[in-house]
């Protein structure tokens, strides 16, 4: 009950602001009701849905937004569809089960994480050939890339290691370990930082990229919540690098981190067992895919504070936000 | 023979590469598994599948040896299977030849038998029995349990019946041994949740097959008029170790109750089933390497490896006595696909680890519950905690 004026609230603000945002869309991956639910970011109405996909999970954007990728892991493809007309266009292989991916940010190659096989999947999105299988630990997951594009990261969640592998020759050129399960790899804009959330270790391992030295585990206490539900998953770094925001799963909030001091600032009540975390195109939203609660918070990150919770489809698992050209 | 085979390639490997190999480490591994002769089980869909155990200590070696294989560790594991005859020459033999790492697949009396064999030299991992006399008095410094234990187990099924409000229990007891250990149990669980046991009965076995032609026509009869003026009851509970008569319980008690226990909603370590916290990656890497679902004895023994493996990646190839403090430390946690970190009790060398709640072909719940709190872990609210411990180790 508590939602509705908060969403008219903030959808009458951002119309008002409304102009070139109007265009930003929002793409959330509903992993157990097999769609993908597509908002207008401005009003935050669910504009359309896709439907057909198996098991959808990670959710990406090209660089310049026109193309959606998906990971339907019980199709063993990646699924591919253009933003504004939604049109499906051709998949890409994946490799059997994936689950996530990053994009190289020129925009090519896809590099997957193949959960089954102790692999990650490097594909080209234009001849949708695989370029390379890279050999890792057990339980491939997390994928992040360096800025510079120089580096992919993947962690492997029962090796409990962040493998970082050389972008052109495809080889592993350094594993650290960090803690039990690790889930997600993001680095800050300016390359120096890696960070790698476990999600039964229940840190943050900061690596220095420079020394590829685990530097400092952020470890996180909510009153009230029990320390095994502070499971971190899903984690963003402002596009500026001040703050980091990491998804607590079954604790039901967002941390912020300040990057300078890597201090944890805040801790934001979002829906259930939040999950993954995305930008607005503009950064000055955050949108988190909240599994058990069938819907997505958006954190306004001037203030850092929860403005309002949208219901999408069932178990929503990731989420990518694009500007789009208006149809 | 597979493993023998194993273990003499992993000394051929060393002798021709010698001295290169020195900065790696080699953790060497045996499972035992004491198949004691025993009546068949009641469902053929139950027979114990010839690699039991061994499936899940190979997956976990599998795995070992992937993450070893970044830092130079290397894992040879020898599966052997054994008679209670043969048991202890089997381990003397293993113990002699350098390992120091055991993990037991035995029934409770020969556990304590191996581990006392073992004595400081190997740590020993229980992957089978549940009884909880092996983290009571007869509880052992070398011995951890990576099975959970009935009053784990138990404690997991009350929980579930005191959130469901079925409080008023029928308990039906075998006449066995363990059976009795069981429902002991039971008793302790149903007191400790607020459960009330109305009436128990013993299920007496009076031996014979289990299997013919004609089972459920007499079952048909028998097992109705057993159950027959019982009092008030929201639900039966079978404590039937053995496997003799629970599995005919559902579908043939007198009032229209529902079964629980050793029948009907089971409590386990784990099933080929579930699929929660990416339970799938495990079954689906298990399955594509063995042919079959996984069972408990598959997850315990892949566990038992696990500890192992993830002990000598933190401790960075760490010895004997380096790995023992590390298992046992604050520091030490696993991850086994339960939605948690799982750590060793201090007190009796058990694995915290929540229970699954299996009903036929899907996991109806798992404990414990979220509204039963504890003021360390809420996996505490499992099984024996710190005060309660008859363990003298």
């Amino acid at each position: 009950m508590r939602r509705t004026p908060a969403f008219l609230t903030t959808a009458a603000l951002l119309c008002l602001a409304a102009g070139p945002a109007l265009a930003d869309k929002i793409f959330v991956s509903n992993e157990k009701g097999n769609t993908v639910t597509v908002l207008d970011a401005a009003t935050l109405e669910v504009i359309h849905t896709i439907e057909g996909l198996q098991r959808p999970r990670g959710i990406t954007a090209s660089p310049d937004g026109k193309h959606i990728y998906v990971c339907a892991s019980d199709d063993n493809l990646v699924r591919v569809f253009d933003s504004g007309t939604y049109e499906e266009l051709p998949s890409l292989p994946s490799g059997p089960d994936p689950e996530l991916f990053v994009l190289h940010p020129s925009g090519n190659p896809l590099f997957i994480a193949n959960e089954d096989d102790n692999i990650v999947t490097v594909v080209d999105v234009n001849t949708r050939q695989v370029l390379a299988e890279v050999p890792v630990g057990v339980e491939p997951e997390g994928m992040g890339v360096s800025p510079d594009g120089k580096i992919v990261v993947n962690t492997s969640e029962t090796t409990n290691m962040a493998h970082l592998i050389d972008t052109t020759t495809f080889e592993i050129v350094a594993n650290v370990l960090v803690d039990s399960r690790p889930r997600f790899a993001e680095y800050t804009p300016d390359g120096h930082l890696l960070f790698v959330t476990a999600e039964i270790g229940g840190t943050v391992s900061v690596i220095d990229t420079a020394t590829n030295e685990v530097v400092k585990k952020l470890t996180f206490e909510v009153q009230g919540v029990l320390p095994e539900a502070l499971q971190p998953v899903g984690l963003r770094v402002s596009a500026d690098g001040a703050k980091a925001y990491v998804a607590l799963g079954p604790a039901n909030r967002v941390a912020v981190i300040d990057v300078a001091s890597l201090e944890i600032t805040d801790y934001l009540l979002v829906g259930q067992r939040v999950w993954q975390l995305g930008f607005s195109p503009d950064g000055k939203f955050l949108y988190t895919t909240n599994g058990n609660s069938n819907d997505i918070s958006v954190i306004d990150t001037e203030s850092d504070t929860v403005t309002v919770s949208v219901p999408v489809g069932e178990q929503p698992w990731g989420v990518v936000a694009v500007k789009t050209t208006q149809e | 023979m597979k493993g023998l085979t194993r273990v003499l390639c992993g000394l051929a490997v060393l002798c021709l590469s010698g001295p290169v190999v020195a900065e790696g480490t080699e953790y060497r591994v045996a499972v035992i598994r004491v198949d004691a002769p025993g009546p068949m089980p009641i469902s053929r869909a139950d027979l114990p599948p010839r690699d039991l155990g061994f499936a899940g200590a190979d997956l976990g070696t599998a795995d070992n040896s992937t993450t070893g294989a970044f830092v130079g560790q290397t894992f040879v594991t020898e599966d052997i299977v054994v008679s209670p005859e043969t048991a202890e020459a089997e381990l003397q033999r293993v113990l002699d030849s350098g390992v120091t790492y055991i993990v037991t697949l035995a029934d409770a009396a020969m556990t304590v038998k191996l581990a006392d064999l073992a004595g400081d030299r190997a740590l020993v991992f229980n992957a089978l029995a549940t009884d909880d006399v092996l983290r009571g008095k007869d509880c052992r410094a070398n011995l951890l349990h990576v099975a959970p234990s009935d009053a784990m187990l138990t404690d997991a099924l009350a929980q579930y019946l005191a959130l469901k409000r079925w409080d008023n229990v029928v308990m039906i007891e075998g006449s066995h041994a363990e059976d009795m250990a069981l429902a002991a149990s039971y008793r302790r669980s149903a007191e400790k949740f607020g459960l009330t046991i109305v009436e128990e009965r013993v299920y007496v076995d009076t031996g014979g097959a289990r299997r013919t032609d004609t089972g459920h026509v007499q079952v048909q009869k028998q097992m109705p008029v057993f159950t027959q003026e019982l009092p008030d009851h929201d639900v039966i509970v079978a404590a039937d170790h053995a496997g003799v008569f629970a599995a005919w319980l559902p579908y043939h008690t007198w009032d229209a109750r529902p079964v629980a226990g050793s029948a009907g909603l089971v409590p386990e370590s784990w099933s080929g089933v579930f699929e929660a916290w990416g339970a799938t990656q495990f079954q689906t890497r298990f399955e594509k390497a063995a042919g079959r679902y996984a069972r408990s004895e598959d997850l315990q023994a892949w566990m038992a490896l696990r500890v192992i493996g993830e002990a000598a990646m933190r401790t960075k190839g760490g010895d004997f006595k380096t790995m023992h403090d590390f298992i046992l430390s604050d520091a030490f946690d696993l991850a086994a696909f339960k939605g948690q970190k799982l750590t060793f009790r201090d007190w009796d060398g058990q694995l915290r680890q929540p229970i699954l709640l299996v009903a036929g072909n899907v996991v109806a719940s798992v404990s414990p519950q979220d509204e039963y709190l504890h003021q360390v872990s809420q996996l505490d609210t499992l099984g024996i905690d710190r005060p309660e411990t008859e363990c003298q180790k």
